[in-house]
């Protein structure tokens, strides 16, 4: 047993000095100011209105962003668990190439690509159609956070869709559930670990970017992501960006306190 | 004479170059309980599958009550399946998998639960409403699942070896539970076995296949008694399959030594294979037995003895509550009633089926 519990010591160690320890320096920057006085003005500062439109935004864009990818996950991950093992891999390869890439790189990419000047644009004028201008718009934003986050929803969603016994779906149907009641009934209800876990990989990472809104949204749109970056890099204020972070890390601990409480409340009361 | 339920007319199935039934006849009458029988990829899981409406045949036609269900939906046909792993729905407690067809077919709340009540009395579970799938044995797994099943009163219940996953104990008290239930719900059960013990035990009728095509058809002391071909003799229970010869009506020439038996209409001097059954050879003293022989081997199997006899350059299975050493000297004889003559395979295809050895 002693033994055993040795085995996880590199991990402590590790977690301690790379999420403990950081977490407790951005802990302390977050409520003390310059002179090393406790304060709460750097918390205080997610309530300027400029701090609250960047949270908002950066919510209602991640949540958008959340609820496309669920929509176009679902369907993809259905598809895939019912193929055979050898059709999977190959359209799971299909799926999983463009991780291959940097994220930066792709996101890059798709700067150029929407660009008024960029390749879809030509394309489009080229062919006389109106031109497309959505870069520096939330839309590309949203655009660019499905991109990057969508195999995060896929994959919990197709690992939960193939350890469905098909027995199971067939039992439903046997019972004389029709093709939509048995997805209403027992696949959906069925999957919702995966959907939650899918979620949850979308959701955190698109609430604290900054890349994509800095690459795709321009300097004009600011997202919580993007005010802290700014505090800590342009104004060099450690103690404002690490309140901010605090804000945010809560919201995002709400968040996810929600969709547990869901998840449990959903538990055994499906009809 | 029970009227006709269904009606399996020339159907065959394939997967891939696999043929898995091969245009197969038959029918299925009301209130009687059916088993199929064969070993695995015999097609008899594919057949039922193709009652239950998950699979659809390549050619021929199903019908139910005089009418073409062929290509009816599962949900819209009335029977119901019992699968092999329980398949019960993991996120419902006990009471909403047995409630799930009657909610679907929109029955009053006051009518649901009072056949959740009869159904969980039916398969001896009162009380287990609130339990989860997850917190019951596998014993008990099935009774839910059968009890999900009758709650919506189908005319048929296909059960897809229902008792392979449990334990022998269980599985003996389960197939008491299934005739008991049969005889309680008067209605038609189609029973898939590769277990030819459960088969004996529960069916009315026993449908022996192998290889996509039926084998036997008939009562569980038929196909035991009088297996047709060494494929049904070979499958149900043990038995000696001895190359013979019959000589005339009532006389069977055995590895050169005259048997009397009671089969006739085989012709004089035609090439047969005579089946024995272990329980049914009588050792006696050697100057008393029709043939003589040395035991081999012996094993004891609780209720009886096993034996090995050589005799002719023949192994002779035995079982016998007798028990004889191994090195004894010993004759063997049968009743005459207790040989079953089977015509020896003639066609190629016929010859297709025949176990190997």
């Amino acid at each position: 047993m002693k033994s055993k519990k040795l085995l996880s010591g590199p991990y402590l160690i590790w977690s301690l000095a790379f999420i403990i320890i950081p977490l407790l320096i951005v802990v302390y920057y977050g409520f003390t100011t310059k002179e090393g006085d406790f304060t709460f003005t750097n918390i205080a500062q997610i309530t300027t209105p400029e701090n609250l439109k960047a949270l908002g935004l950066a919510i209602l864009l991640s949540l958008v962003s959340t609820i496309v990818c669920l929509l176009l996950a679902f369907p993809l991950a259905m598809i895939l668990s019912g193929m055979n093992v050898n059709q999977t891999s190959f359209v799971v390869l299909i799926f999983i190439l463009p991780m291959w890439m940097n994220f930066l790189l792709r996101t890059l990419a798709w700067q150029s690509l929407l660009e008024k000047n960029g390749v879809i644009n030509a394309i489009l004028s080229f062919l006389h159609l109106p031109s497309l201008n959505i870069i520096n718009t939330p839309a590309a934003i949203v655009l660019g956070m499905v991109y990057n986050f969508l195999p995060f929803m896929v994959l919990p969603i197709y690992n939960v869709l193939i350890k469905i016994d098909k027995d199971v779906i067939s039992a439903a149907r046997d019972l004389g559930a029709s093709n939509i009641q048995t997805f209403t009934k027992i696949i959906l209800p069925l999957s919702k670990p995966g959907i939650i876990s899918g979620i949850t990989m979308v959701f955190v990472p698109a609430l604290t970017t900054f890349v994509i809104s800095d690459l795709l949204g321009g300097s004009k749109i600011l997202l919580i992501g993007n005010v802290i970056e700014q505090e800590f890099k342009q104004s060099s204020n450690w103690h404002t960006g690490s309140g901010l972070s605090l804000v945010l890390m809560l919201f995002i601990i709400i968040s996810m306190a929600m969709i547990a409480k869901y998840d449990k409340d959903g538990e055994g009361s499906i009809f | 004479m029970p009227n006709k339920l269904i009606d399996i007319v020339q159907v065959s199935k394939s997967f891939g170059d696999n043929l898995v039934i091969d245009n197969l006849d038959l029918y299925i009458r009301e209130n009687e309980f059916l088993t199929l029988l064969g070993p695995s990829g015999c097609g008899k899981t594919t057949l039922l599958r193709i009652l239950g409406g998950f699979e659809s045949p390549d050619h021929g036609q199903v019908i139910f009550q005089g009418k073409d269900m062929t290509d009816l939906a599962p949900n819209k046909r009335q029977l119901n399946t019992v699968f092999q792993k329980y398949a019960l729905f993991s996120h419902m407690d006990v009471a909403e998998n047995i409630a799930f067809g009657l909610k679907i077919k929109g029955k009053t709340q006051t009518y649901i639960n009072d056949k959740i009540k009869y159904a969980l009395k039916l398969v001896n579970l009162d009380g287990f409403e609130h339990r989860t799938p997850d917190s019951l044995s596998g014993g008990q797994q099935q009774r839910i699942a059968i009890a999900r099943a009758i709650v919506n009163e189908p005319k048929v219940l296909l059960l897809d070896e229902p008792l392979g996953a449990l334990d022998l104990k269980l599985r003996q008290d389960m197939q008491y539970e299934l005739i008991r239930l049969k005889n309680e719900l008067g209605i038609t059960f189609i029973y898939v076995t590769h277990d030819q013990e459960e088969a004996l035990t529960m069916s009315d009728t026993i449908v022996v296949m192998n290889q996509g095509y039926i084998q036997q058809i008939g009562t569980p002391e038929d196909i035991y008694n009088e297996p047709q071909n060494a494929f049904v003799a070979d499958f149900i229970g043990e038995s000696n399959i001895l190359p013979a010869t019959m000589v005339e009506d009532k006389l069977v020439k055995i590895l050169g030594v005259d048997f009397p038996c009671v089969d006739i209409g085989f012709g004089r001097n035609k090439p047969v294979d005579a089946v024995i059954r272990p329980e049914d050879i009588d050792l006696v003293k050697p100057e008393d037995g029709i043939i003589e022989g040395v035991v081999t081997h012996l094993i004891f199997k609780g209720v009886h003895y096993e034996m090995e006899v050589t005799a002719n350059n023949y192994e002779w299975l035995v079982q016998s509550t007798d028990m004889f050493p191994v090195g004894t000297h010993v004759g063997i004889t049968v009743d005459p009633f207790d040989i079953q003559i089977m015509k020896k395979p003639e066609s190629e295809d016929e010859e297709a089926v025949a176990i190997e050895e």
